[in-house]
Order: C-alpha cells, then structure tokens, then sequence
C-alpha cells in the first residue's frame, strides 16, 4: 500500500492513472445511461430537469477531464518512458504530483453528487449544472445561486493543474530522455503524438484558467468580468472557453492517432505509411487547431468577415487530418494483416473518425451549422469524433498494451464481442442523433414531445447505449478472467517494432536492463539497411540504482482540494491551512535528498 | 514548479562561455533605464501624441527584448529556448491580436459597439 | 559548452530542470496575454467611473517599474556571482534582489489602497476588475519570486548554495526576469497607453 502510495515509478503512476480513469469511465456511463433512459420516450419523467441538467453537465466534463484525458496519460507514463528507452519520466515525483491532484481533483468534482444537504440544498445532488463549457453568464452567482458551478469552476482549476505539470514532464520527458540513437524522426508515432499533446496541454490551460479564475472572481467576489449590466459581455467566456476548447479536442484525439499508428504497423507487419508525414501533419494540426476556436460561435453573430475566416481555417484543418487517415489505410495497404482484436479497435477508429470528420466539416460551413448548432447533430459529431474515435483508438491501445503493462495477454474471443458490441452499439447510439438533431430536437433539453417525431430514432439511440454498456461489461469479465486465466505474455506478443517489445511483460523497475543504442526507426524490425537490435540482456550486468518514493507529492496535492473548500463552505482559516500544506510539500520535496 | 527549485546539486559547474560578464549586466541595465525613461518621457511630451502608442509599443518591445536576450541568456544559449519560449509567445501575441480585432476591429463589419 | 553536458547525458544536450521551466514561461505567455487581452477588450466599456486616465499614478509607477528592472540587474550579478563562486557578493546581490522584489510589491499595496481610496474597488467597474485582477496575479507571481530568492538566500548563508548550485540560481533567475518582462508589457499598455 505505501509502495503504492508513495510510488514516483512511471509504471506505478500509469495503472494509477488507469484505474482511476476507468472508475470515472464507468461513472461517465453510469451517467449517459440515466441520460438515455430518460430520453428513450417522449415526455419522460425518470429524473427531474434540474437533475437532467446535473447529468449531461457531469457527463461531459468527466468523460472529457476524467475518463479519456487521464486514460491517454495512463499510456503517457506506462508506455513513452518505454518507447524511447529511458528509465523513467524527466521529473518522477512531479509525475507522481500530476496522478494525485488529478485523482483529488476528480473526487472533489464527483462529491457534488453527495453533498446537498451540507449547502442546505433540498436534495442529494449539487452537481454542476450548466454544461461542460459552462457558458456565462448562465453560470453567474445571480442565475446559478447554488454550490454546483463552484464545484465545477474548482474542480477544473485543479485538474488543470494536474494537467499541466504532466505537460512539462513529457515535453522535458520526450526531448531529454531519449535512448543514444534515436533521433526525433526515430522517436516512434505514439510518443511523437504526445508530445504535441503536451504542447497543446501547455499553451491551452493558461487560457481556460484564466476563464475560471474571472468566473470564480465574479461569483466569490463580485467582479462583474460576465456581468453584461456592467457593461461586460459573456461572449468573453466563450472566447476563452473555446480558445481552449478547439486545442482540447486535439488534445482527445491526438493520443488516440499516436495508437492507431502504432497498432496498424504491428499487425499489418508493414511500417507506418509516410511515417514523416503522419508526424508533421500532426504537428500541424496542433497549430492549425489554434485558429479555429470561433467555429463553435457561428450562432453569435461574430459578422461575415469573421465567420469567413474561421469556416476557411476550420475546412483546412480538415486537409492534415485527411492526410493522416490515408496514411493509415495506405499502411493496411497490401499488409501482412493479422485481425487482433486491438487491430479491430484500431480500423473502428479510421472509419468512424472519418464519418465524424465529415459532420464536422459540414459544421464547418457557418450558414449549414447555423441549422445544426445546438441540435443533437453536433452530439452525434463530437460522438463519432470522440467515441468513434477516441474510445476505440484507447482501446485499441488497451489490447494492444494490456500484455506489456500486466503480463497477461486478454482474451482474444472475448475482445472480439466487445468490439463488434461495442462497434453496432455506438452506430446505433450515435447515428440516428444526425437525424434526431436535422430533424429539430435541441440539445440539454430533458424531454421533448411526441409531436416532434423523433421518438423512435431516440428510443433506437437508447437502445445502442445500453449495448454499449453490455460491450463495456464483456471487456470487464475479459479484465476479470485475464487476472487469473489470461495467458502469460512474452516480452513481444505481437511482434512489435518498438523498444517497449524488447523487455519482459510486466517490465523490471529499472525497465532497461542496459539502454538499448537505437540505429533506426524501427529498431525490432529488420529493415533494408538494418538487422534487428538485440535485445537488452534478463539481467542487468550492473546494479541499476531506482529512486525511492516520496510522500511530498501527495501530501502537496492534498493541499489544493483543502485549498478549494475554503471559497465553497466560504472558511477562510482552509484556505490559510491549504497553502500551509501546499507549501510545506513543495519545500519538503524541493530539499528531501532524492536521486533520478 | 517547485521540481526546478532545489533539487540537490547536479554539480553544474560555472560556465562562463554561455553567459556575459558583469560589464554587459550593467550596459543592459543602462539601456533599459534609458528606454523607461525614454518612455516616460514620450508620454508626457505632448508632440508625440499622434504616434503615442506606436513609440511606446516599440520602446517596450525594445526592453523586453533586451531582457529576454541577455539577463534570460537567450542569445548565447541553446536556440531550442528560443523556440520553447517563442512558439508560445507567438501564441499568446496572435490570441491577443485576434481577440483585439474580433472585439473591436473591422473584422466584424460591425463597429467597436457591436461585438457585444 | 552547454551546461548539462558535463554532468547528467540529456538526448538534447541540455539540462532538464532548464527545459522544463522554458516551457513553463511559455505556458506563462498565455496566461498573462489572456489577462491582458481581457483589459484590453474590456478598455472603455466600463459604465461608471473611475477611468484609467483619472487613477492611475504614473510618477510613481515609474519608480516602481525603475525599481524592478533593477532588481533584475541584481538578479543577473548574483548569478554571475554565484558562478565565479564569489558566494560573498552571491549572498548581498540575492538578498538585494529580493529587497527590490519586496520594494516593489509596497509600492503595489500603496497604490491599490490608495485607488481604493480613490473609488476604485475590484466592483467598482470593469476597469477595476481587470485592471486589479491582472496587476494582482503579477503581484502574486512577484511574491513567489520574492519568497523562491529568500530560500536561495537562507539557503546560502547556511553555506547549502554554491557554485554547485548555479543552474539553481540561474532557473531562479529565468523566473525572475521573466516577471520583470511581463511588468514592462502591463507598464506600457495598462499605463503609459490610456
Ligand atoms: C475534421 C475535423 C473537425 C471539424 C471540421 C470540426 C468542426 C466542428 C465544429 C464547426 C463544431 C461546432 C459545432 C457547433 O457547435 O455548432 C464542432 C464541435 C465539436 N467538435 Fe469538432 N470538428 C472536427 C473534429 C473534431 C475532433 C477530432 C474532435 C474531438 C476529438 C471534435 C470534438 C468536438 C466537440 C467536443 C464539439 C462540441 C463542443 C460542444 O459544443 O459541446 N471535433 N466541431
Ligand atoms: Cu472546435
């Protein structure tokens, strides 16, 4: 327990992040569910509307900042570490400091749903309520009275944190800790994709900080940074929200396309296709996804020459993403295909990223989204983009991984029921909500009427949810069985190219027994020029020094959770104390004697 | 970002190539005093009111270079620096440019009062 | 002739700890050009008084802008003087730094109080809002600089810093300057561009 506890091990740190993120998955569910139950008929009446509203609002953000960003950094620390042949990240107990405030943060989120009668609220749940963007100045003090939003505004400042401490530690990570030998244009896709993750983490958080911390002012404090009487406009949320918002969703999917280009190659026994040009592109999209924020504001009326601009740089930004989905089926191209079940995942993805791009491109044109703003059209877009997409691509990752961070292979039989429930499941979910919205019905409405016409295409849509969740329970009882049945794995299961393939499942603390000295792109993989390296030896021929754990990075993060209660229960001494803890683990951990 | 703040020794040893000697600290310094007084100065000299804002911008622009240049040392040291620092600050300028014109400029065909 | 070559191999050639804190500056970057866009997007939508032109002080904020340039030159000594290992002269230009640094931050606590006096509060209007809330988060990052220059300095007269620790110091200073530089920005157009 304390081992655990206490951990700076990359490794550690990922099935943390693993675990947690997967619990948040499940409760993200949990929520879509209760969503979809009370959408499945016309005029239904399971949960009230302000609990309706409570619900798409936490299923958005967990899914967003606690399911799918924390399933992507699972991989970040288990499997870049591995892939560039270092020990360990630059920064390991800043590592361990990113896992604890993220974990916190996301507890504080989720105790809304419990803490009602503490705040005098007449029910259970004061969960945040005003969408996962939380638009001003619907969510000023005057309009949202209760704690819900602060739980909100709280929480994502601390996660913010978390996240951006883990965006240093990869940038430095990635460039610093390289194997000798292995070049940027060595540096495998998976790994590269984080890294312009990380740069997108970086420059995107300031600003949505920034955001907050002028909701947090106005609501605690009485600025009026989203008071439109005072002569401020809540169109400087929206700004600020999506200036970050756009570089957020690159910061879902990218990950997901660093593991569809490393599970493609693998099983088509092919190198990734124009391998420069999948990396380049993807460099691209990170800067090009920074001038494309005001497409989401078509609806506000920003006049043409704005509106222009952002549907031309929004339609561009479409080319470097195209160009990445040909080079993956270039890839399949003519391969050697072995059909995994991680190989299945990752073909899901191409095809149902490509559909949900080709929505966002119709969005893309202001008069046509103008029709589809606010409609389930745009659910279904970012659906397909992030579940069609990012879900898949992340379990194409789990399967392909799962061996390398646990020993034990899934089973294949099963893998293959939860992809093709998984796979029916979200078509029947997610397509008919293209109609559902072209047909008129909003979105964060809790009901609509029999009249619309829309109750069959919603009961359908229900329908695929819930075998989404039987889906999710297969790969649950495969988890389940893997523990005491799966087949133990060798050091590479699949055949990979990468480095991660040359050392045992699970792998040692030190991971490398000697770093490997890297001569090409593809350093398992024998190539024109090149044989495969050997692989480093069982047992390390000198000691390996490992660092020893650290209390300090809990105990600095527990200081932010307290450090948050004091605005919410309005006790000023929590705050006194929250910097107090804060401060003591930063000092603590800057003069303990620890050596990478 | 307390990681950076006191790790135990790593026995980085002086460097002298990299950075300037204490005669350039001070011939910075002096410029930048300079420059603030050149500042202050423009603007309550009332002959520059129509290019005001212009001087003050390049005046600024002068004094954080100089700063960024040789108390950051980013003039003689790796110019991959200049690129963590640069891209975003290219970044944040842009953001700043563009929020300037969609509040107030023509781009919005609409005036400054309209925006809101 | 890089710094961390002699001592940890890095893939890049360069120190870790250095890598990491430019790409938290440029983190930085846009946090504070997000402050600032706001003020200036905000500039003269405020519907009652005080405005900028009636409020603020420049004489005195010139002393205090003086004042923190100045502090950066003792910044830059100490450093150089941390690396000869002069840690005499390392010592006084590190705590003069942090004098400067705690200069400044009196002069930014007469000027608020006094603006408060002047009528402009945080509620009053919404140059007081973004207007305080941008020189305040500043002020913080002044204050964590002050407090990061006064451990240096404790943990020198306890003999703990040396030329050993240079790179310490020079990441401390990176921090410090770039405070600086993000004050000559608020200098120019929060006060000199009313
Ligand atoms: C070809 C690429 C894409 C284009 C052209 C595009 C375009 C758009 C546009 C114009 C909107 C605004 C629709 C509206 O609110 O009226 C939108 C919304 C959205 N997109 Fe995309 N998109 C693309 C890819 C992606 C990807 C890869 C993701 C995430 C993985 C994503 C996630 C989202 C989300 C979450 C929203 C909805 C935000 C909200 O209102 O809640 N999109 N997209
Ligand atoms: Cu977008």
């Amino acid at each position: 327990m304390k081992r655990w506890i206490t951990t700076t091990d990359h490794k550690r740190i990922g099935l943390l992040y693993f675990w947690t993120a997967f619990c948040f998955f499940l409760v993200g569910g949990l929520e879509a569910l209760l969503i979809r139950l009370q959408l499945a008929q016309p005029n239904g009446h399971l949960v009230s509307a302000e609990t309706y509203n409570q619900l798409f609002t936490m299923h958005g953000t967990t899914m967003v900042f606690l399911a799918l960003m924390p399933l992507s950094a699972s991989f970040f620390n288990y499997i870049v570490p591995l892939q560039i042949g270092a020990r360990d990240v630059a920064f390991p107990r800043l590592n361990a400091f990113s896992y604890w405030v993220f974990l916190l943060g996301g507890l504080l989120l989720n105790a809304s749903w419990l803490v009602g009668p503490l705040f005098h609220a007449p029910h259970w749940n004061v969960a945040p309520n005003g969408g996962w963007f939380g638009y001003a100045n619907l969510t000023e003090r005057q309009f949202s009275p209760g704690p819900n939003i602060d739980f909100w505004l709280l929480g994502l400042q601390i996660l913010g944190i978390s996240s951006l401490a883990a965006g240093f530690n990869f940038i430095v990570t990635i460039l610093n800790m390289r194997a000798p030998g292995m070049k940027m244009l060595r540096v495998p896709a998976f790994s590269w994709m984080t890294l312009v993750t990380q740069f997108l983490v970086i420059t995107a958080f300031p600003v949505i900080t920034v955001g907050l911390v002028f909701l947090m002012f106005d609501r605690f404090f009485g600025t009026h940074f989203y008071v439109a009487t005072a002569g401020a406009t809540p169109l400087l949320w929206q700004h600020l929200f999506w200036l970050f918002g756009h570089p957020e969703v690159y910061i879902l999917i990218l990950p997901a396309m660093g593991i569809v280009s490393e599970v493609l190659p693998t099983f088509a026994r092919k190198p990734l296709f124009g391998y420069t040009v999948v990396v380049f592109s993807g460099v691209l999209i990170g800067f090009m996804g920074w001038g494309v924020w005001s497409h989401h504001m078509f609806a506000v009326g920003l006049g043409p020459i704005a509106d222009s601009v952002f549907a031309g740089t929004t339609m561009l930004i479409a080319v470097p993403t195209g160009v990445k989905i040909f080079n993956w089926i270039a890839t399949l191209w003519g391969g050697d295909i072995r059909g995994s079940t991680a190989l299945h995942f990752a073909v899901g993805f191409i095809a149902m990223f490509i559909i949900g791009g080709l929505s966002g491109v119709t969005h893309a044109s202001p008069p046509a989204d103008l029709q589809q703003t606010d409609t389930y059209y745009v659910v279904a877009h970012i659906h397909y983009v992030l579940f069609g997409g990012t879900v898949l691509g992340l379990f194409a990752g789990i399967y392909y991984w799962w061996p390398k961070m646990t020993g034990r292979l899934l089973s294949e039989p099963l893998g293959k029921w939860h992809f093709w429930l998984t796979f029916v499941g979200m078509n029947l979910a997610f397509f008919p909500m293209h109609l559902i919205g072209l047909l008129g019905m909003p979105r964060r409405i809790y009901t609509y009427t029999p009249e619309l016409g829309v109750s069959a295409l919603n009961l359908v849509s229900t329908v695929g949810a819930f075998l989404i969740a039987v889906a999710i329970l297969v790969f649950l009882v495969n988890v389940l069985r893997t523990r005491t049945h799966g087949r133990p794995a060798p050091n590479d299961p699949w055949g990979g190219a990468t480095l991660e393939w040359s050392i045992p499942s699970p792998p040692p603390v030190y991971n490398f027994s000697v770093i490997p000295t890297v001569a090409s792109r593809l350093p398992r993989w024998k190539t024109e020029r090149h044989e495969p390296m050997r692989d480093p030896p069982a047992v390390p021929p000198a000691p390996i020094h490992v660092p020893p754990g650290s209390w300090w990075p809990l105990i600095a993060a527990l200081g932010l959770p307290v450090l948050a209660l004091a605005p919410l229960t309005h006790t000023l001494w929590l705050a006194f104390l929250g910097a107090a803890i804060l401060l003591v683990g930063i000092y603590r951990w800057a003069f303990e004697p620890f050596e990478v | 970002m307390s990681e950076q703040s006191g790790e135990p020794p790593r026995g980085a040893g002086p460097h002298e190539h990299a950075h300037p000697d204490a005669e350039t600290y001070l011939r910075v310094a002096a410029a930048l005093v300079v420059l603030t007084v050149l500042e202050v100065g423009v603007f309550y000299v009332p002959a520059f009111r129509p290019v005001l804002v212009p001087t003050l911008l390049v005046l600024s622009a002068l004094k954080f270079s100089l700063v960024v240049l040789f108390y950051m040392h980013l003039k003689m040291d790796s110019p991959f620096f200049s690129f963590l620092f640069g891209a975003p600050l290219l970044l944040a300028t842009g953001v700043l440019v563009a929020l300037l014109f969609l509040f107030f400029g023509t781009l919005t065909l609409r005036g400054a009062a309209g925006a809101g | 002739m890089t710094h961390a070559a002699a001592t940890h191999h890095t893939s890049m050639g360069l120190d870790s700890r250095k890598m990491a804190f430019w790409a938290f500056i440029g983190s930085e970057c846009l946090l504070f050009s997000s402050l600032i866009s706001t003020y200036l997007v905000y500039k003269g939508r405020s519907v009652v008084g005080p405005s900028p032109h009636e409020i603020l002080n420049i004489p005195f904020t010139s002393v205090s802008t003086f004042d923190l340039l100045m502090s950066s030159l003792m910044m830059v000594l100490a450093l150089a003087a941390v690396q000869r290992g002069d840690m005499k002269w390392g010592k006084i230009w590190l705590f003069a730094t942090a004098l400067l640094g705690l200069v400044f931050l009196g002069g930014q606590v007469i000027e608020f109080t006094e603006f408060v006096h002047k009528g402009l509060t945080l509620q009053t209007n919404l140059f007081g809002c973004t207007f305080f809330v941008l020189t305040g988060t500043h002020g913080a990052h002044v204050t964590v600089g002050v407090l990061w220059l006064l451990t240096l300095w404790v943990r020198a007269l306890q003999g703990k810093l040396g030329p050993g620790q240079a790179l310490t110091v020079e990441i401390t200073g990176l921090y410090w300057h770039f405070v600086d530089v993000v004050w000559i920005v608020i200098f120019t157009v929060v006060y000199l561009i009313q």
